[in-house]
């Protein structure tokens, strides 16, 4: 520990003089309240820190303290079910000490010191491990077994594991090599800014399936991806981050909330833990943690909030589950970046974002993956972030660096938003460069013939673009029957199948099964009108069709039903194949 | 500290002071500012190194000088003296008395700024507001704890809407209505006046707080305004346990006022000259509506924007939209059409919404009913913007009946009186009467239970048995 001296107090930004040798990104405690901060910038005798709290009040002249160690969370039993705000501060906990507003300088352990959890051992005493080896094993919750590892940097023979309760600082064992002797406990610490260590990354090659149709079907995220969700406000990113986050089939969900509202966060509070998952029937809460630092919690820890998720997504990769985080929005995060880039008075890049914009977004997806981990297991992490650009124009920084860093593009739209049709995600914008890595598990788990759906579906959505255009010229009369068919289909695909609502008990999650029945039902209508009119049925006749709605009421049939219900719907198509012959 | 004047100013622009020889002020410390005359203006430390620190002042900086201006500093950051007695009086954007009353005296004294609540602490909004206005209540429910700005453009009857859901709005489960603090910045005397007429007429003004800075008056303290009206919000609302609506009108001229610091301190500008940190800042405003779990109180928030050149892409609405629970967007069109309040539905939203109707708090067919009304009304405009093209004619049936649609849907269900409070069950079955022009099999948004329960169409009953 060092001593320094406050010189210069301006926003979040801290200038102090005096610390013994700082080096970049220590953790320093700042002022008589003790804020929590971390040097950004050496110069000379003056060092620059960012603080985490809010600086009303910190005088000239305070003391500054190095604690010499580098912004890092506490790995252990304990994360899942937790809210965090951006530097891993417990925040239920802090309400017990400081009640219902956020006090400055508040702090309390970030996992429960005191809380007992049963270990048993897998591996032998006397076996040789390294970094990542998994030696036991603790229930965290009912949803997900919580793997301890060795600590990175370890290796040699573990000794003295034993089966029993443990609190996460007992010692459950060590590692011996030679002479040293390395205690080990069921915890671990971890500089947020640096990625955690696989031996290798692999391509992606099983989709992350969401319940979502327009995602899942059209422009589905692999399991190690990344996703960007760029929309105007209003446009639904929040929600369809919560429903990714509520049914995605990730064994493990980080949610960061990133300078978003604090409704919000007490909206995914109240209902997490009610929701249950649709695989194990569990509530989902049981393998989320949450990370909430809303728009008016400090700027700087609003900075931290992504890399706090991150790292631990990473942790739970390393046991061989797949994760996904959500970030919402990262916008902020770059606005973060920017106000304290302007308080540092550098020179800025686009927009006033620091010039070190790209290269940040980009070290951010890249710590997504599937991966081969240390001890040979996989494991995986889905980043998807959520971009809130300006007056909904993508031009912006932010959000072209983002979209050169992922794979897949949501793009949400506010017309569609604005005539109620959710999710938002525009059809002709939006696109997936996952479809080749994936079309094998589609054609083995939803339908042989996948391909060829999709394709089809898409054309007719492409065709209806074009379609339309001309329409506005000509009028509907003047359209060739075949074109109002098309029109029909891609009217029945819009509103039958890619919209979807959230708040529906049945319609808000859709297995890709019946994803599938849903598609080539639709499909199959689009054969049989084509072929009644190639026998001299009028389009207009076709379109007064009861079949319609029968179609439209198929997202709101159960799962159990829904294979009944398609093989009636395809005998009534067939009909109309058959009744014109 | 305390009776200290430094007589070291070094430069002064049109509202910062640069005062060498200070140590040790602190950061957001509140400082009192002497003139030659005796005349003192507040000021706050915006930066503070050893030895300047550069202070704000919330007063006009004319005749200030080098030499004979003088600085002290306070000690303590701004804070209000808060208490009931407040209620009924009007403040000035300092927090002093502006109507010839007594100034207010308590024992507690709460710092402007706030802090953040705990998201743990927080309680889901989620008991609905009836304001008696269709266009709200049906398709952008407004909930208690609520944020939800009213977007508006110059010369839009912005400040009537407000005053009429002030006057209107009520839970359903009680009568009890909401303690108003009113927060004015940069607003014109007749606006004020307006407000106040409004407060005075309806019997609100014992349950209202306002607080007034004129467009005459220095433009500084409209950022300390805000930040009054939540303090005092709060303390009514979490100490008192009173349901609190804040209105914040004009919030452009608040963010006019946050462009005129930041330029004066010659900060790297964001998007058309307004601070980087405009989201940030808006934030710690907005953020300041709520409920707390254990406390009766709640804040809902109604702050008022007027986006220039009716822009919803400028800086200030899109900022304000991305941190509010949805806005209330106001259309020129529909005010050239006559209709009052003309209220935009379709890029209007509640984002709150879904948490305050339904079988409990409304009817089981309010969700289906809004989104029916949108998806109807958003095709009959494009379908009125397809005739521009190709003409009347051109239009099928089904498109003619949209178009009918629409207008009814403008002139009946958006268009009602000042003082038309409509509850929640009319205005639905309003809906429904809207609903009978349109064929029953493209109501894909309305259940089949619901259409045989409420529709109104003459062969209803026929079609669905």
């Amino acid at each position: 520990m060092s001593e320094g001296k406050i010189y210069r107090v301006s926003g979040p930004v801290v200038i102090a003089l005096g610390l013994d040798n700082p080096s970049m990104y220590d953790v320093v405690k700042v002022g008589k309240l003790g804020l929590i901060g971390e040097i950004i910038k050496l110069d000379g005798d003056q060092a620059v820190i960012q603080v985490y709290e809010d600086t009303t009040g910190i005088r000239p002249g305070e003391s500054v303290v190095n604690t010499h160690l580098q912004l890092s969370v506490d790995l252990g039993p304990g994360l899942l079910g937790s809210i965090y705000d951006g530097i891993q501060r417990p925040l239920d906990k802090i309400k017990e000490q400081s009640g219902d507003f956020i006090e400055r300088g508040a702090s309390a352990p970030s996992l429960d010191q005191t809380k007992a959890w049963h270990f048993v051992p897998t591996a032998k005493n006397g076996s040789e491990v390294s970094s990542g080896s998994v030696i036991g094993e603790v229930a965290e919750t009912e949803l997900v077994l919580h793997k301890i590892m060795v600590p990175a940097g370890l290796e040699g023979k573990i000794m003295g594991l034993s089966e029993g309760d443990y609190t996460i600082n007992q010692k459950i064992g060590e590692v011996v090599k030679g002479e040293l002797k390395t205690a080990i406990t069921l915890s671990q610490r971890w500089n947020v800014r640096s990625h955690r260590p696989v031996r290798e990354k692999i391509a992606p090659h099983k989709p992350l399936i969401t319940g979502q149709r327009v995602i899942d079907s059209l422009f589905p995220v692999a399991k190690g991806g990344t996703a960007a969700v760029p929309g105007p406000f209003g446009s639904g990113k929040t929600v369809i981050q919560q429903q990714l986050a509520k049914w995605s089939d990730a064994d493990v969900i980080v949610y960061v909330g990133c300078g978003e509202r604090g409704n919000e966060m007490a909206d995914i509070l109240m209902s997490f833990p009610k929701l249950l998952d649709p695989k194990s029937g569990k509530p989902i809460m049981d393998r989320t943690i949450l990370i909430a630092n809303t728009s008016n919690m400090p700027v700087a820890a609003r900075e931290a909030s992504i890399y706090t998720g991150i790292t631990i997504a990473e942790y739970y990769r390393d046991m061989g589950y797949s994760v996904a985080l959500m970030s919402d929005s990262t916008s902020r995060w770059a606005e973060a970046l920017r106000e304290i880039s302007g308080r540092l008075e550098e020179m800025p890049g686009e927009e006033g974002y620091p010039a070190y914009l790209g290269r940040r977004i980009a070290e951010f997806y890249e710590r997504a993956g599937m991966s081969i981990l240390l001890n040979g297991e996989t494991g995986s992490i889905t980043v998807i972030g959520a971009v809130s650009p300006p007056g909904g124009d993508v031009s912006e920084p932010v959000s072209q660096n983002t979209l050169r860093a992922t794979r897949v593009f949501w793009a949400l739209d506010s017309a569609l938003a604005n005539a109620r049709h959710f999710p938002a995600i525009n059809w002709l914008n939006s696109y997936s460069l996952y479809t080749d890595d994936l079309k094998d598990w589609y054609s083995k788990n939803v339908a042989e013939d996948w391909e060829s759906l999709y394709k089809r579906c898409m054309s007719i959505l492409q065709k209806e673009a074009e379609i339309k255009d001309v329409v506005q010229l000509v009028g509907y009369d003047a359209l060739p029957e075949d074109d109002k068919i098309t029109l029909y289909t891609a009217q029945s695909i819009r509103e039958d199948f890619l919209q979807q609502s959230a708040f529906d008990e049945v319609d808000t999650y859709t297995t890709i099964k019946k994803q599938g029945l849903m598609l080539r039902t639709i499909i199959s209508l689009d054969d049989a009108y084509r072929f009644a009119l190639s026998h001299g049925t009028s389009a207009e006749e076709l379109r007064k069709s009861p079949i319609k709605q029968r179609i439209s009421r198929m997202k709101f049939v159960k799962e159990d039903e829904i294979e009944g219900f398609c093989s009636e719907t395809a005998a009534e198509i067939a009909a109309i194949g058959k009744k014109r012959t | 500290m305390g009776d200290v004047y430094y007589k070291t100013i070094k430069k002064i622009t049109s509202v910062l002071l640069f005062v060498e020889g200070i140590k040790d002020a602190a950061y957001g410390e509140m400082a009192d500012i002497k003139l030659e005359g005796g005349n003192i203006v507040r000021g706050q430390v915006l930066d503070s190194r050893n030895g300047l620190s550069i202070i704000q002042s919330f007063g006009d900086t004319r005749s200030m000088n080098l030499k004979e201006t003088s600085v002290r500093l306070t000690g303590s950051a701004a804070t209000l003296n808060v208490s009931t007695n407040m209620l009924g009086r009007v403040f000035d954007g300092l927090g002093r008395p502006r109507d010839n009353g007594p100034p207010i005296r308590s024992d507690e004294q709460i710092e402007i700024n706030g802090s953040a609540i705990n998201p743990y602490s927080r309680e889901e909004p989620s008991e609905f507001i009836q304001t008696g206005i269709s266009t709200i209540d049906c398709m952008n429910t407004l909930v208690r704890g609520q944020k939800l700005p009213i977007f508006s453009g110059a010369g839009l009857p912005h400040n009537k809407l407000a005053a009429q859901i002030a006057r209107q709005a009520k839970l359903r489960s009680n009568d009890e209505g909401f303690a108003v603090v009113f927060g004015g910045m940069g607003i014109n005397s007749e606006e004020a006046n307006f407000f106040k007429r409004e407060f005075e007429s309806t019997g609100a003004l014992e349950k209202s707080i306002m607080f007034l800075n004129l467009s005459s008056e220095p433009s500084m303290e409209r950022i300390i305004l805000p930040r009054l009206v939540l303090t005092t919000a709060e303390y009514l609302a979490y100490n008192q346990g009173m349901h609190v609506l804040a209105i914040l009108t004009d919030m452009t001229n608040y963010c006019e006022a946050l462009r005129e610091v930041s330029a004066a301190r010659e900060e790297v500008p964001g998007r058309r000259g307004f601070p980087g940190y405009m989201y940030t800042d808006l934030s710690t405003i907005y953020e300041r509506a709520g409920k707390i779990k254990g406390r009766k109180g709640s804040i809902t928030q109604m702050p008022i924007l007027t986006m220039p050149n009716d822009d919803i892409t400028h800086p200030i609405p899109d900022l304000t939209g991305y941190i509010t629970e949805g806005q209330i967007v106001l259309s020129r069109e529909l005010y050239r059409k006559g209709i009052y309040p003309n209220v935009s539905v379709l890029p209007s939203l509640s984002r709150l919404m879904n948490q305050g109707i339904g079988k409990r708090s409304t009817r089981e067919d309010h969700r289906n009913v809004a989104d029916q009304l949108y998806a109807a009304y958003a095709r009959g405009i494009e379908v009125g913007n397809l005739i521009e093209i190709v003409g009347e004619e051109a239009l099928t049936e089904s498109d003619k009946k949209y178009l009918k649609f629409s207008s009814e849907f403008e002139g009946k269900f958006v268009s009602q009186g000042y003082y038309e409070d409509r509850d929640i069950e009319k205005t639905l079955e309003l809906g429904w009467d809207l609903f009978g022009a349109l064929d029953t099999e493209e109501m894909k948004r309305l259940k089949p239970e619901q259409i045989k329960k409420y529709g109104k169409w003459k062969d209803a009953q026929r079609e669905t048995d």
